[in-house]
């Protein structure tokens, strides 16, 4: 079956948008992932619809904030929360937020450093 | 007016051994919310990625956990073989497939083993665990090792099974559906299970699809979504269409997850009389540069995998969307109106691996 899987860059103006237009056409949330860049970190929104998935990518510098999605898509809850747990990406106003105490980890945001 | 407590639920429990805490709010003996911590068991292992070398990693991806241990290397080695384009061979694709199906039958026939455990039905959770042994002893037989068997690698497969092999596994396949029959039909005929698992945790297509339900939980409420139509390994070659029910609540979860393990032993069938003679796997040169999403679908439903490349041998980010990850959420609104005594059942109906999910 050929099937959609992209990645799209967006700018955070046109980000929370686009997420609302997600929910509106019956699209899921996939998975949330964080990856780390020299100066910032790169966000990986994955939305499904059917077998079609459309990945959403944010980059966002160190002491950039970004919106949570759970008032959108409150099952977005627990990657959020990882992804500024151990990256320390800063996520505004997630509902359920664990403010760091998701996982029993020995140090703060283990990923955040390379190796 | 009912008197409101907090009842502090795991992580260690009789009825569900794995490592998540629930404090349950209730009003009388009514949930009216459920507040998760998990975090027990994080280890990092996405991390490992980063120091170790990138065909080696193939083995702690199969290590995140010990029932969804084959997907888990698949996934990982399908995402690494699209970055690279490496063109698997055929025959490995077909091995892939009957390893992976009969890991979805050692999961379900496992979870029904701890569902009938949670009801209190031992008997019945014997007969699961006994059907069980015969998928670990075939596991053994074709890989020398019954849980974690390392078999995928970048390219292909390790190991081959031969003519004589492949009719020991779909006679086998053949055996195990008929003493599925009775196992079957205590969990789906039997009043006593039914009255413990009908209405219970009713999950509707909308909140299924808002909350980010996927596999079994996902398609008995009723969507048609199974990750293995898209067609990886095999499954584009092979008859197949996903199974639902209507009516979203443990019952329905328990009914979709025994289809399934019939339709893993037909999907068996299929493979093992269509696999093609030819080579298990290509070399792999070079090293990995690129990005890629790779969607699997799990015992326990979709998992997502993805891997970000550098063009060293080290690998910059590896990512895994673990089935329980998505399923926690509409769980938790699933507990919301049910009773204290059913809490137990009602997790693990979502079939959750803890372990998976902190990785």
């Amino acid at each position: 079956m050929e099937a959609a899987n992209t990645i799209e860059p967006i700018t955070m103006a046109r980000f929370m948008p686009q997420v609302i237009r997600f929910k509106m056409d019956g699209w899921r949330v996939v998975q949330i992932c964080a990856a780390r860049l020299p100066d910032g970190y790169e966000l990986s929104y994955s939305f499904a619809k059917g077998y079609d998935m459309r990945t959403l990518r944010l980059t966002v510098a160190t002491e950039e904030s970004v919106p949570s999605i759970t008032q959108v898509y409150p099952g977005a809850f627990l990657q959020e929360n990882e992804a500024a747990e151990l990256f320390g990406v800063k996520v505004e106003s997630i509902q359920g937020d664990y403010h760091d105490k998701l996982y029993r980890i020995a140090r703060p945001t283990p990923f955040k450093e390379k190796g | 007016m009912a008197k409101r407590s907090i009842v502090p639920f795991g992580p260690q429990h009789p009825v569900l051994p794995e490592p998540i805490h629930l404090d349950l709010v209730l009003e009388d003996e009514v949930v009216v919310d459920a507040v998760p911590s998990i975090g027990f068991v994080h280890r990092g292992l996405e991390k490992l990625v980063e120091t170790k070398d990138f065909k080696e990693y193939v083995y702690i991806a199969e290590r995140v956990c010990g029932i969804c241990s084959f997907g888990h290397g698949l996934g990982y080695c399908q995402t690494l073989e699209q970055i690279m384009n490496v063109e698997v061979p055929p025959r490995a694709r077909y091995l892939r497939t009957i390893w992976m199906e009969m890991s979805r039958v050692h999961s379900h026939l496992l979870w029904l083993g701890l569902l009938a455990d949670a009801m209190g039905f031992e008997s019945l959770f014997m007969e699961s665990w006994k059907l069980r042994e015969k998928i670990l002893d075939m596991f053994d037989a074709t890989t020398g090792g019954r849980v974690i068997f390392s078999v995928n690698c970048i390219g292909g497969v390790l190991k081959d099974m031969d003519e004589t092999m492949l009719k020991n596994i779909v006679d086998t396949c053949n055996e195990m559906e008929k003493e599925l029959k009775p196992i079957a039909d205590a969990f789906l005929r039997d009043y006593t299970t039914g009255s413990r698992l009908r209405g219970l945790g009713v999950l509707t297509p909308e909140q299924a699809t808002l909350m980010g339900a996927v596999g079994p939980m996902l398609r008995a409420s009723g969507i048609a979504y199974d990750a293995r139509k898209l067609g990886y390994a095999a499954y584009d070659e092979l008859d197949l269409e996903p199974i639902t029910s209507n009516d979203g609540d443990s019952y329905a979860r328990c009914e979709v997850r025994i289809r399934e393990i019939s339709q893993s032993f037909d999907l068996i069938r299929q493979a093992a009389a269509r696999i093609p003679a030819g080579p298990i796997a290509v070399p792999v040169k070079g090293f990995p540069k690129g990005e890629y999403f790779t969607r699997i679908e799990q015992p326990r439903g979709e998992a997502i995998y993805y891997v970000k490349a550098n063009g060293t041998k080290f690998i910059d980010r590896f990512r895994l969307r673990t089935p329980t990850t998505s399923n926690i959420p509409p769980m938790l609104n699933m507990l919301k109106g049910c009773q204290l005594a059913d809490v137990p059942l009602l997790i693990l109906t979502i079939d959750p691996c803890i372990s998976c999910t902190e990785r």
